[in-house]
């Protein structure tokens, strides 16, 4: 059967290798910029400081994605620049060293300052590599500035992260040859998360364990031929370049949601590092029973459901593969802002050839697509849950998915449990 | 540059979208980067709408910017125009495209829409939110008003022909303007004047050419609307109503100054019943009320109706006013004159919240930030402006302005206060258990419950997080920031400069009631050192109580 028929707007992309097709569209965007990252990451690595370089806009952004102001002072800012650093009447860069020197001076505690560059810096191509080496002679040891792009026109949402700890490869201590075997857990997990992991490997017998980003980004881990790593994220495609640049191999696996995807990427790291299979099975089976257990509340309410996913986050695939294969959901669309097939291949493979995949955005035509297949459950960023809702279309809002511990064994049940929420409210109002 | 943590104004191409959004039949077409879109949800999720802003951005990348931008913009403008059909669509750059100096208005011209595609220039780099919606306003009534209409003079009109009025400024977004705005039209409808145009809430560009017909324009949000009733002030020699009708004296003003224009009669309107915030301000539950210290801190506009609310209907004394929107500054100024104070007028919060520890007010009335600078000072808060939040779009009925709106304000502030007869028992039965500090005001059990052994619990753990819809699990408070937290009750009173608590002086502080314990320890303090006392006891404290005695 041919595949380009079943699949209507996937009418061309199919490769010669026999790689499924995947819609690829050009148009509006309807997504942030890798600024968003912030959010997270400034809680995650707690003596780091990020500092923004651009516009009111991107102070704007930051504190809408951030929701209601529920920090004191958060560990960012934005520099922002005004008439005169643009007309040249000052030299942006001695503004910035200006901004730097007030900003640490107030904040004695920050040891990470992470110039993050934004549209209007990249445009008017202010340099923050420079910017940074140069403060970085004058602040070391006592901070290290690093800088990094979160601009929207060169990262979309979680890229933001991915060209953050791109940024961290370089600093990491290098490991010799000789070293013995490290393990490497890269993407930024809630702290909760990434005990339960590092207990597990713990258990596995799996020695030199370390997570990238680390919780003090002065801690970071070493890295050299012998390191081998695991994507706890998506959307590291840069990060996992830099790191391999350095030596470190990856490991191929699905990503660590629900039972199976924990189990597989468990497991690549337990065959990699030669543990035993009766242990391995040993020290997964409570976890992996707790996960399938916690999973059965929600089985109900999502099977033979029918779920599109707008693009956001770049989860979009591992989420469409835990859902179908582990909770019995239909996907219809499956939409991603980029589609890294070498690190999803473990994933992409199980979604049905039924489902139609689709890369970058279009949002209008999208909409289109939402609305004449009516899913039973859409997946989609802030500004358009509301609008579909109010056509009658059950969303879920991607953000929460990233904000919220949904990885690995413990966590399986609330990451299903989210997606059943919005049907069972549905179902459960009268008004 | 300027360092900044949280801004009271977005961009001012947000300002446009604020307009555009309020408005039917109208697309913008903005040239932007990705990411820009963020701004959707502060329509979609704060102010819960149901429809996307009409808005298409032209979302280019960097690997656009080498080649055609201009292109992008051109073939954006056209689809948008033929999906969406609007009557007149408005074009314009974010920040970032401003850079890139493709001109969007001179792009539409040359594109011969079928539609008017009304061209904005907005500095971005020098304005801000509030100046971008009145900009894109006066635009949009600039260059769509139909400046041919004629209007038959007030005088020796036909019987029935009711004078006309345009209602200006209400908008997406704003403070309580879908309430305002229904007590408004009953004001109106009680004078017999007829409403020729609301703009631009739900207006369509087909509506704004008839602007003109009006007798005279109402400016309900001079922070949005004044431009352009200034241009039609100008055009249509429509005289402009400036009282903005926030309090009990100010609807009343207001009503005068419609009936005036209108050759009506007040009297019915000025007699509504429903008017109750007079009599509870009145009754003497409210006595308490009286000499209240309060920090007014908003738009320019909401300020100063706010600050003479707080005089001259319910008897506070105004601590401490201000704004953040410097164009409007000089009503402030004036009004700040008239307490006897220093205007603030910043848009830095850190600035707002130095000057609130400064002044040590009973009570916040501000926007959303000056929300959280008093729930962590642990004082009562109330807002009053924009920006404000999901929580302050309420399902009910809830204006600022009229009369209705007065009994509103009465409620919204007076309810973070502790109550009057509350006030005695807790300086009567400071011991009692139930009265503790830890304990709160009564009526405020869900912010402040006690626990076994565990004290107060923070609003944000009783809400189990996320109030805020937008946000991550609130982590609250901040570990490793610098000392910001200036107890107001003062527990423990730190060791002043030169002045040293003694034990039994302590213990006695800790008697009187937490709401009116840091103002007893500054006075104190600032007491013993004019007297140069080295020491604080009992004594200094009871003649810094009969000095400062009012």
């Amino acid at each position: 059967m041919n595949h380009v028929a079943a699949l209507p707007g996937c009418s061309s992309e199919q490769s010669a290798q026999g790689q499924r097709p995947v819609l690829r569209e050009r148009g509006q965007r309807e997504v942030f910029c890798g600024l968003t990252g912030i959010v997270w990451l400034h809680r995650k690595m707690q003596d780091a400081f990020f500092l923004v370089v651009g516009s009111r806009t991107c102070a704007h952004l930051l504190q809408s994605a951030a929701g209601v102001m529920i920090f004191a002072e958060p560990r960012f800012a934005t520099a922002i620049m005004e008439e005169r650093d643009l007309a040249g009447m000052v030299d942006a860069q001695d503004e910035l060293d200006r901004v730097v020197s007030r900003l640490l001076a107030r904040r004695p505690d920050i040891k990470t300052l992470f110039l993050v560059g934004s549209c209007p810096s990249e445009v008017i191509k202010l340099d923050l590599a420079k910017a940074a080496e140069r403060l970085g002679t004058r602040y070391m040891p006592d901070v290290r500035i690093l800088n990094y792009s979160g601009s929207g026109i060169e990262t979309t949402f979680t890229q933001g992260e991915d060209t953050c700890l791109t940024a961290l490869v370089p600093e990491m201590p290098q490991l010799g040859e000789d070293a013995p075997r490290n393990l490497l857990i890269v993407g930024s997990l809630p702290d909760i998360v990434e005990d339960q992991f590092l207990r597990l490997f713990d258990q596995l017998g799996i020695e030199n364990v370390a997570s990238l980003p680390a919780r003090n980004a002065r801690d970071l881990p070493s890295v050299g031929p012998n390191t081998r790593y695991l994507l706890a994220q998506p959307f590291l495609a840069e990060t996992a370049m830099a790191l391999e640049d350095r030596g470190a191999v990856r490991l191929e696996a699905m990503f660590p949601f629900g039972a199976d995807g924990t189990t597989d990427w468990l497991k690549a790291a337990a065959r990699e590092f030669g543990v035993d299979e009766q242990l391995f099975n040993r020290v997964i089976a409570p976890g992996r029973e707790r996960a399938k257990r916690a999973m059965d509340h929600a089985r109900s309410e999502l099977e033979g459901k029918r779920i599109s996913f707008l693009p956001d986050s770049q989860l979009e695939v591992p989420l469409a593969r835990f859902l179908s294969t582990e909770m019995g959901m239909v996907p219809v669309e499956v939409g991603t802002p980029y589609l890294h097939r070498a690190h999803l291949a473990g994933d992409l493979a199980l979604i049905s050839d039924k489902a139609r995949i689709s890369e970058g955005q279009h949002v209008d035509r999208q909409l289109d697509r939402v609305r004449e297949d009516r899913p039973d459950l859409t997946v989609c960023g802030l500004g358009l849950a509301n609008p579909l809702e109010a056509e009658g279309l059950t969303t879920k809002w991607a953000i929460e998915l990233v904000f919220s511990p949904i990885h690995g064994f413990d966590q399986a049940g609330d990451l299903a449990e989210l997606f059943a929420r919005p049907l069972r409210r549905r179902d459960r109002l009268e008004v | 540059m300027q360092l900044s943590v949280w801004t009271y104004e977005g961009p001012p191409h947000v300002g446009a979208m604020r307009v555009a959004t309020a408005m039917k039949g109208l697309h913008y077409v903005l040239h932007a980067p990705q990411g820009d879109t963020y701004a959707d949800l502060l329509f979609t999720m704060i102010e819960r709408r149901n429809h996307r802003p009409p808005v298409t951005y032209t979302t280019f990348e960097a690997r656009d910017l080498g080649k055609d931008t201009a292109q992008l913009f051109q073939d954006a403008a056209m689809d948008a125009v033929e999906r969406f059909n609007p009557e007149a669509i408005i074009v314009g750059a974010s920040c970032t495209a401003e850079l890139i100096q493709d001109d969007p208005g001179g792009l539409s011209e040359a594109m011969d829409l079928p539609c008017p595609a009304i061209p904005l220039e907005l500095p971005s780099y020098q304005r801000k939110e509030n100046w971008g919606a009145a900009e894109t306003f006066y635009q949009i009534v600039r260059n769509l008003a139909d400046t041919g209409v004629e209007r038959a003079p007030m005088e020796g009109r036909a019987e029935g022909q009711n004078p006309r009025a345009n209602i200006l400024g209400p908008c997406a977004l704003g403070f309580r303007h879908r309430d305002d705005l229904v007590e408004i039209r009953k004001i109106l409808d009680t004078l017999g004047v007829e409403i020729n145009l609301v703009a631009p809430l739900d207006a369509r560009p087909s509506d704004i050419a008839r602007i003109g017909e009006a007798d005279f324009n109402i400016v309900l949000y001079p922070e949005i609307a004044d431009e352009a009733a200034r241009w039609l002030e100008r055009t249509f020699k429509q005289p402009a109503i400036r009282s903005v009708p926030i309090g009990v004296g100010a609807t009343r003003a207001f009503i005068a100054e419609v009936a005036e224009l209108a050759g009506a009669d007040p009297t019915p309107a000025l007699g509504d019943t429903h008017s109750r915030m007079p009599w509870w301000s009145r009754s003497v539950d409210s006595t308490y009320l009286t000499g209240k210290r309060v920090f007014i801190f908003g738009d320019a506009t909401h300020a100063v109706a706010a600050a003479r609310i707080a005089r001259d209907e319910l008897g506070f004394e105004v601590c401490g006013l201000g704004c953040y929107n410097r164009e409007f500054a000089r009503e402030v100024r004036a009004e700040a004159k008239e307490h006897g104070l220093e205007p603030l007028i910043t848009d830095d919060h850190l600035a707002v919240e130095e000057a609130i520890i400064e002044a040590a007010p009973e009570m916040v009335l501000g926007t959303q930030m000056e929300r959280h600078i008093a729930k962590r000072l642990g004082m009562p808060c109330a807002v009053i402006s924009a920006p404000v939040h999901v929580q302050d779009f309420p399902a009910r009925h809830s204006p600022q302005m009229g009369f209705e709106g007065a009994n509103v304000i009465f409620d919204t502030w007076v309810h973070p206060l502790v109550m009057g007869l509350e006030e005695h028992l807790l300086t009567m039965f400071r011991e009692d258990f139930e009265f503790s500090d830890d304990a709160g005001a009564s009526h405020h059990a869900a912010h402040s419950p006690i626990l076994p052994g565990k004290g107060r619990v923070t609003a944000s753990e009783v809400r189990g997080g996320g109030a805020n819809s937008v946000s991550p699990p609130a982590h609250d408070e901040e570990s490793g920031s610098p000392p910001l937290h200036h107890p107001a009750d003062g527990t423990p009173p730190h060791s002043g400069e030169d002045a040293v608590w003694t034990a039994e002086a302590t213990k006695e502080l800790k008697k009187i009631p937490f709401f009116v314990r840091g103002k007893a320890r500054r006075n104190t303090e600032t007491f013993a050192a004019e007297q140069g006392r080295a020491e604080i006891d009992i004594e200094t404290l009871y003649d810094a109580k009969a000095h400062y005695a009012r």
